[in-house]
């Protein structure tokens, strides 16, 4: 496969939260406004993309009865990284997202790309491959508090849109909306995307 | 924080179940509740890792990581912690019990990256919980995930026999019931409020 082929086949083909259900706690915890999800995505794309980068360089040095301990060291290194970051530079966000950052370490979508793809191939090939997971997540994260966060608060990113007579949504700002608003966009993709067949 | 234990114990099960109002161990609650009995066995599991490893954590954190400022590294030593506990769980089950081994056994290398775990240990250090505060959040949150995966494998049984829209089989009709649940328990949400 050639790098934009990798790419495509991560990011929307089998994009791991609409097509294999994978990483969803974190995906309904962060959405409720959309620069939650925007920081969120930016760090599973950087952990994963390093994370894939690394165990792929050592996947042939990695014994194969510890990989998984060595492959979930490797993601907390990165997921430290991340925390640290955001703790210093946006104290705001890093609180409000609170043990998600954290919890990026057992999303499954890390584990389930470093076993699938990283520990198999090459290191540049793993890393375009992380890239595009990690922005697949990343769109499906800001389309889910896109809807949540124009209906539960009437804004974008922070900024309002909707003005003076919206009266806002509460449910959208609980946690059944997540579900449901998950739901339905899995329902559409695979009937417009993937076309599944009645 | 001075919320009673006891307290802590209801909530973590009701009004701030893990699941519903957290959203933490979605990965394998999706994937393993298609039947009642192996949803029981991991639940189960589950409760009892909870219990144990919330417990280890609370006091690695407190008597190690404080004391020697390293608690930037709190994300390592808690998986370690966990992923360490769960491999020795699972030796000595295959060891003394084959029976349980075999019914609860291949559970166990789930459970380490089943984010409810390490969720649990990271949201009792952010809330501040002493030792019997975090070990009754620990269990309560256990049986609340327990709760919830059999709630769900219950419905996927009667689902089996109705038709459900093509686009919505599988992930997607099991979101919108756990929406519905989620609905069901925000109706508990008044009696007590621990976050």
């Amino acid at each position: 496969m050639t790098k934009k082929e990798i790419f495509l086949t991560a990011a929307f083909k089998e994009n791991s939260i609409w097509r294999q259900i994978l990483g969803i706690c974190s995906a309904l915890a962060v959405t409720n406004l959309m620069l939650n999800s925007l920081i969120m995505g930016l760090g599973v794309i950087f952990t994963l993309a390093m994370a894939n980068l690394t165990i792929s360089l050592i996947r042939n040095w990695t014994p194969r009865s510890i990989r998984m301990m060595v492959q979930t060291l490797i993601i907390a290194s990165y997921v430290i990284i991340v925390d640290i970051f955001l703790k210093a530079n946006l104290p705001e966000i890093s609180k409000q997202l609170g043990p998600y950052v954290g919890l990026i370490i057992t999303n499954c979508i890390l584990m389930g790309r470093a076993e699938a793809f990283a520990s198999q191939n090459p290191p540049l090939d793993s890393f375009v491959d992380g890239i595009g997971t990690g922005l697949g997540y990343a769109l499906v994260l800001l389309l889910i508090s896109f809807v949540r966060e124009l209906f539960g608060f009437g804004s974008i990113f922070g900024f309002t849109v909707l003005g003076d007579w919206w009266i806002n949504w509460n449910i959208m700002v609980m946690a059944p909306s997540a579900f449901f608003i998950l739901a339905l966009l899995i329902w559409i993709i695979n009937t417009y995307y993937y076309k599944a067949k009645v | 924080m001075d919320i009673s234990a006891f307290v802590l114990f209801w909530a973590a099960i009701f009004t701030s179940n893990i699941l519903l109002t957290n959203f933490l161990g979605m990965c394998s609650y999706l994937s393993v509740s298609r039947e009642i009995e192996s949803a029981f066995g991991l639940g189960i599991a589950v409760i009892f890792v909870l219990t144990v490893t919330s417990a280890l954590n609370w006091v690695v954190y407190h008597y190690l990581l404080v004391p020697f400022g390293i608690v930037y590294l709190q994300y390592i030593v808690f998986i370690i912690v966990i992923a360490a506990f769960v491999q020795f769980l699972e030796l000595v089950i295959e060891r003394y019990t084959p029976a349980l081994y075999y019914s609860l056994g291949i559970f166990l290398p789930l459970i380490t990256v089943n984010c409810a775990i390490l969720g649990v240990s990271l949201f009792m250090i952010i809330r501040n919980y002493n030792f019997i505060q975090s070990v009754a959040y620990g269990v309560g949150s256990g049986i609340g995930w327990l709760l919830a995966i059999l709630m769900l494998a219950g419905l996927r049984r009667k689902l089996k026999e109705k038709l459900v829209p093509i686009g919505l089989q599988g992930a997607g009709i099991s979101l919108i019931i756990t929406g519905i649940m989620a609905l069901a328990f925000v109706g508990f949400s008044g009696i007590v409020q621990i976050q």
